[in-house]
């Protein structure tokens, strides 16, 4: 089937089987490796992006659901050199280690600053509990998150 | 301390991982790359009576098909640890095949190997193998394993243990002592089993090349070298100096990518028959089903107590599951990491452990996140808060009695438990002392009983742990069984112009190496950290190495290479003496560069580098070049130690566990980067909270997984957890340059008891003893109501 979608800014057009998972097509016909692949039940979240602007797990949509649409992945979320206010936040608070789970992470982030700009702790917690980190026991990603809402509002 | 030791520098390797530029090995593709896909055993136990394969050849896109009746690793995988019989007989130690022949010994076993054009069409394929089993019956609890009347995993021995052993005192005076005491107290449980779930499931690429006669082995493993020997001399019986494997980045470990897995030798071996680089992935399915679990311990213990609350004698029996096969170290696990910690942190003067370690007709169970450590802490510190309570003493108090006093291993020596080892430092109370001041300890007492009598369960736990690193010296480990050294390599390559390269044996898989190990090189060598790059992951780079595991990067892997920087710096100053034309001994070295003492005499770092490389006015008979490699075998293990406390509230209408402040006070030595170690302690909290509440794996009867997938295995959530509270005492390790313990395991291993501590004490006045984990609202709620 003929898909035609946006991904980072950028037109796409493809021929691709209609059993094909978004992030498999993410993955192997766009070659953007950085979303990632943790579960096959919608569990861990590391297959997170933005499609039309909400966090969603690429692994549970087909490619051909997100014909038309926009999608962001974390390859898209740096301008040039300069990285988003959200990544950078999490190297600066050490909100990542192994690096799995982090583009989902990421990009969970940016939906939960979009519809919540200025979140609680709780909130935060609230609204990461799709995305699994078996390293950091949360405490860094949380923190990153609420630097990164500090900075977006400055 | 110096310009970056002891400074919470921030990773340089966090911009490839939040830019999606991470290497892991699912993210490579070669050219002709072919995809494998596995048929797997539905059932725990069954007789393997037929595999038919015509139909799946025939399907579209397929290369090959691969049965246990074909030629591949005849030998298994093999085990990387002996551990005998008490009575001295030989470890019991089945073939772990490839691929199963007759016989499948648990849920998920490989059967065949569909590689195919492309993934879908491998798993197409896979679908049409037609295998005809005989399910037989199965026992997966360690214990039944044991009874006579139990199915055999492996028929030879008769029985299903895979050896009996002990540690410590003799049995019948640890009896006798125990028959005396003023008080027993005593605890049966299962420590129960758990799944490590590295975010990234296994990932292996194998690819040979015709031409050079060469393998290359992408794999998602901790210890690239291991695994090229044990696939090299044990498995495929292919030359060591024709495989090279390459571990990138690797989304966590935990332990369960220690080992070496039938699929990366399997996939090996195929990638020459088929002449093209095959890939497979696990999904999170089949990791449930085939990476080594962790825990899995039946126990029945007993502590004894004179008058005053003093530990006279502790004697405990466990069932210990091995799993279907042994695993690389699975024997070493509830053995030399387990039994040889059952000191603690107490000066118990008798003490005996016996182990029984049988086959199960599940997957195989290995060192997970302190492995063995967590099992024997969990044990101690349950008990020993369970005994205050029976003797109406306060946890601290009792602890406070029964400490081993202070030591720092240099004036003081070592503590000698009665279980093997020797402590090399500690100061237990300290870091009770911090902890309790934390909490505000008698301020939460007075809260405990005003909020019962409001009818809230608020409690407490106390956990004080230790834990053994850096598991060494080489003829020690390999006097408990080990079959291999436990040294590290380090290599540092000092180019012309005074850049540095770094190799370790060690790998990181999260633990922030690239960043630390630059520090203390950096600060070592007195140059900046830009000027430093540390190499891991690639056997063709990286000479040898024993891997990671075991928080024993920065203490053997670290020391590794300041024995090299040592070299370096013993070099450069005969060449600095010779180019400032003055004696060694007049010379002193500080922010890179050699000065004659006393004068404006000197030479840089860079300068010394470019002779050593260019060596025309150069000191004579001195070997050109600046480029050593060392091989660090330390002589003991290392010691970290902490108290971690838990406050919970338990729901009294649903029995919901709500962690309200975890507390973590540490020693893990000297700090190179706090908050690299505070990152590693918080994610080690949540992992074992998460044992603690959460998660557990699960087989029925009939050898069936009812946990297999993420919608039925609770792992912890960001909203189940609050921020982890971090502090540290700093008790150096007396026998390592840099004085470091390690900080990997420690979360994992102090909060578990602390968690169920303050559970019981939630509910003790409604009087509950103990609670099996985890600790869910359903067993809390019936614990309420007995």
């Amino acid at each position: 089937m003929q898909i035609s979608l946006t991904i980072n800014g950028k037109s796409h057009s493809n021929d691709i089987e209609p059993r094909m998972s978004l992030v498999h097509y993410l993955r192997e016909v766009m070659d953007l490796t950085g979303t990632h692949v943790g579960c096959d039940t919608s569990g861990c979240g590391a297959c997170t992006i933005t499609l039309d602007g909400n966090a969603v797990k690429s692994c549970t949509l087909l490619a051909v659901q997100a014909d038309g649409c926009e999608i962001m992945t974390i390859e898209g979320m740096a301008n040039g050199e300069q990285m988003h206010p959200i990544q950078e936040a999490f190297k600066e608070n050490h909100g990542l280690q192994c690096g799995f789970c982090t583009p989902g992470m990421v990009m969970t982030a940016v939906d939960i600053l979009k519809s919540n700009p200025n979140p609680t702790e709780e909130e935060i917690r609230h609204g990461l509990e799709g995305n699994f980190c078996r390293c950091t026991g949360y405490h860094n990603i949380v923190k990153s998150i609420q630097q990164a809402a500090e900075q977006l509002n400055s | 301390m110096g310009n970056f030791i002891g400074k919470s520098v921030k990773r340089r390797e966090d911009a490839r991982f939040l830019r999606g530029a991470g290497r892991y090995t699912d993210d490579i593709k070669l050219p002709k790359m072919t995809q494998a896909a596995f048929v797997r055993s539905p059932y725990a136990h069954a007789k393997v009576l037929n595999i038919d394969i015509s139909e799946a050849q025939k399907a579209d896109g397929v290369v090959a098909i691969y049965t246990g009746q074909d030629g591949c690793g005849a030998y298994g995988v093999p085990c990387g640890w002996q551990v005998n019989f008490k009575n001295g007989d030989t470890m019991r130690e089945p073939v772990h095949p490839l691929l199963a022949k007759d016989k499948i010994r648990h849920l998920g076993e490989a059967v065949a190997i569909v590689v195919a054009e492309t993934l879908e069409l491998a798993r197409d394929a896979a679908e049409l193998v037609e295998v005809d089993y005989e399910e037989l019956p199965a026992v997966t609890d360690p214990k039944k394993a044991m009874e006579p009347s139990a199915p055999l995993v492996h028929e030879e021995w008769g029985d299903n243990a895979a050896f009996d052993w002990c540690i410590g005192n003799d049995r019948t005076e640890v009896e006798a002592a125990l028959a005396s005491a003023h008080h027993v107290t005593e605890m049966e449980y299962r420590n129960h089993r758990v799944a490590p779930n590295a975010m990234e499931p296994r990932s292996y690429i194998a690819d040979y090349d015709i031409n050079a006669g060469k393998w290359t082995l992408y794999t998602s493993t901790q210890n690239p070298h291991l695994i090229r020997l044990l696939l090299c001399a044990f498995v495929l019986g292919i030359p060591e100096h024709k495989v090279r494997v390459v571990s990138y980045d690797v989304g966590g470990g935990f332990g369960s990518k220690i080992y070496h897995y039938t699929e990366e030798a399997l996939l090996t071996w195929i990638s020459k028959e088929i002449g093209r680089p095959v890939k497979w992935t696990s999904d999170r399915s089949e990791a449930f089903l085939t990476d080594a679990h962790g825990r899995d311990h039946v126990v029945h213990s007993k502590m004894g107590f004179d008058k005053d609350g003093k530990i006279v004698a502790h004697l405990t029996d466990e069932y210990c599951a091995m799993g279907a096969y042994l695993s690389t170290f699975a024997p070493a696990v509830p053995t030399y990491l387990h039994g040889t910690l059952f000191q603690g942190v107490y000066t118990t003067p008798l003490i005996h452990l016996n182990v029984v370690a049988p086959f199960t007709h599940t997957v195989v169970v290995d060192a997970y996140r302190g492995a063995g450590r967590p099992e024997a802490t969990y044990l101690l510190e349950r008990i020993i808060s369970k005994a205050a309570k029976e003797m109406k003493m306060d946890p601290a108090d009792i602890r406070f009695k029964n400490f081993i006093p202070p030591f720092d291993g240099i004036d003081e020596p070592g503590y000698q438990t009665q279980v093997a080892l020797q402590y090399d430092s500690g100061n237990y109370e300290g870091v009770l002392k911090r902890g309790l001041e934390m909490l505000g300890y008698e301020d939460f007492r007075k809260e405990q009983t005003k909020a019962r009598k409001n009818g809230k369960l608020l409690g407490v736990g106390i956990s004080t742990y230790i834990e053994g690193c850096g598991i060494a010296p080489s003829a020690v480990v390999g006097s408990l069984g080990a079959r291999a050294g436990l040294f590290e390599v380090g290599h540092v390559r000092v180019q012309p112009t005074g850049k540095v390269q770094v190799f370790t044996g060690t790998h990181s898989h999260g633990q922030g190496h690239e960043t630390v190990f630059a520090q203390f090189v950096a600060d070592k060598l007195g140059i900046p950290m830009d000027d430093i790059e540390i190499e891991h992951g690639d056997t063709d780079q990286v000479a040898f190495g024993m891997g990671t595991y075991g928080s024993r990067s920065l203490a053997v892997g670290g020391s590794a290479i300041i024995k090299s920087v040592e070299k370096v710096l013993e070099k450069g100053a005969k060449i600095a003496a010779h180019k400032l034309e003055a004696a060694e001994k007049d010379l002193e070295y500080a922010e890179g560069k050699w000065t004659v003492k006393g004068t404006d005499k000197s030479i840089s770092f860079g300068d010394v580098s470019l002779t050593a490389y260019v060596p025309h006015d150069y000191p004579e008979g001195l070997e050109p070049g600046l480029d050593f490699s060392s091989f660090y075998d330390p002589s003991n293990f290392t010691y970290p130690f902490g108290t971690h406390i838990a406050v919970v509230e338990v729901d009294k209408d649903t029995g919901k566990v709500d962690l309200q402040r975890f507390i973590a006070c540490d020693d893990v030595g000297n700090v190179m980067n706090p908050m690299i170690v505070d990152g590693q302690i918080q994610g080690g909290v949540v992992q074992g909270v998460g044992q603690a509440l959460l998660e557990e794996v699960v087989y029925d009867d009939s050898g069936q997984m009812i946990t297999g997938s993420y919608m039925d295995y609770a792992m912890p959530r960001a909203d189940d957890v609050p921020m982890i509270e971090t502090d540290r005492t700093v008790t150096p390790c007396p026998h390592n340059p840099l004085g470091v313990k390690g900080a990997g395991e420690a979360g994992a291993i102090g909060s578990t008891p602390a968690v169920v501590n303050a559970v019981v004490d939630a509910l003790s006045h409604l009087g509950v003893t103990d609670i099996q984990m985890p600790v869910t609202p359903q067993r809390v709620w019936k614990a309420m109501q007995n």
